[in-house]
């Protein structure tokens, strides 16, 4: 971890937080409220899949040590997983899912489109992919907050409840560190802290055509960029790793 | 047939490319319009088929009764000289 370059690592962060994206998504598999949902979620959890594997693989590349998308993504010890914690909450419920998705995905909006202007070409051509995906999640995602907010008394108490219980894992998405910050002033990455602005601004006008109120906050929580997780990860990884530690370099 | 209790029901048309025609793809529920055409998008071109899609309310569409098949369709039937068979395809013509 500690040899890691600051490229290595944001690359890690970056392919975490899509690959348990995926995880969560993929869940919805054949539990949506409805068929077309159904589709609809597990082809955003294929989006993430797709994304976390070209950026893993650029990581195993970066970091040169033989290991690979599917390696990375499946045989890394808990506390090396740099996702942020808002992404591997557990859905509570349909509002849950969708209060997420819209947070991360104006997020992913501002962050890609940011990236995609990246000397680095790699990174460059990452970004591209993701924003077409991106901005369809986020049309689907704020639809779905403005309707459940804005629509019944039951939908629109879940839905706050939702947004209630996510907002303070929204903080650590714009947290950075001094390797970061040495990425960004050379113009490879974003600032980071620059994009908070932009992005309450898009939730701001998302949750007010759902007639939400922001919740006031004093404390963040913060801690999956530097692999302290909530116990939700190790729940994810059990399953998720499950097939590649029992039968190490199985393929089909 | 149960009570359809997911949301309203809407008419899928997609195309595959441009300028050809839109093609019957199958239905999807949306409570409207435009989940109508997330919910066909993501259900009937998730593997690239298409490039445009029409959403219509299945209800607005106007159908021909099955029992009424014969008075609609039998009298074609029997008249090949609407059939443009007489005539020699162009050499190369791929259609007319």
């Amino acid at each position: 971890m500690n040899n890691q370059t600051p490229l290595l690592t944001y690359c890690l962060r970056l392919g975490d937080n899509a690959l348990i994206q995926s995880y969560r998504l993929s869940e919805w598999c054949s539990n949506g409220p409805i068929l077309e949902e159904d589709l609809a979620l597990t082809n955003f959890a294929l989006d993430m899949t797709g994304r976390a594997d070209l950026l893993l693989a650029y990581a195993a590349t970066l970091e040169g040590k033989g290991q690979t998308s599917d390696s990375l993504a499946y045989r890394r010890p808990e506390k090396e997983y740099l996702n942020c914690l808002i992404h591997e909450l557990p859905d509570e419920d349909f509002a849950f899912t969708m209060v997420r998705l819209m947070l991360t995905s104006a997020y992913d909006m501002l962050l890609y489109s940011a990236l995609e202007k990246s000397p680095n070409e790699n990174l460059a051509a990452i970004a591209a992919k993701a924003i077409k995906e991106t901005r369809y999640h986020l049309a689907h995602a704020a639809g779905w907050v403005e309707r459940l907010g804005d629509g019944t008394a039951e939908s629109n108490s879940r839905t706050m409840q939702a947004l209630t219980m996510l907002w303070p894992f929204t903080g650590e998405m714009f947290e950075t560190d001094s390797a970061e910050q040495q990425l960004a002033a050379d113009g490879i990455i974003p600032n980071i802290t620059a994009l908070k602005e932009p992005w309450m601004e898009k939730a701001a006008q998302v949750l007010k055509s759902a007639t939400l109120e922001i919740p006031a906050l004093k404390t963040w929580q913060t801690g999956g960029r530097t692999g302290r997780h909530t116990e939700n990860l190790g729940h994810i990884l059990c399953e998720m790793q499950y097939l590649q530690r029992a039968y190490p370099d199985a393929t089909w | 047939m149960t009570q359809d209790t997911q949301l309203r029901s809407w008419e899928v048309f997609t195309q595959t490319r441009s300028g050809a025609n839109y093609i019957h793809a199958g239905s999807v529920h949306a409570s409207d319009r435009n989940m109508a055409l997330q919910n066909a998008r993501d259900t009937y071109t998730r593997r690239g088929e298409g490039t445009s899609i029409w959403v219509v309310p299945t209800d607005a569409i106007t159908a021909s009764d099955p029992n009424e098949k014969e008075m609609f369709f039998d009298p074609a039937n029997d008249k090949i000289y609407r059939l443009p068979t007489f005539y020699t395809m162009p050499e190369g013509a791929k259609a007319i």
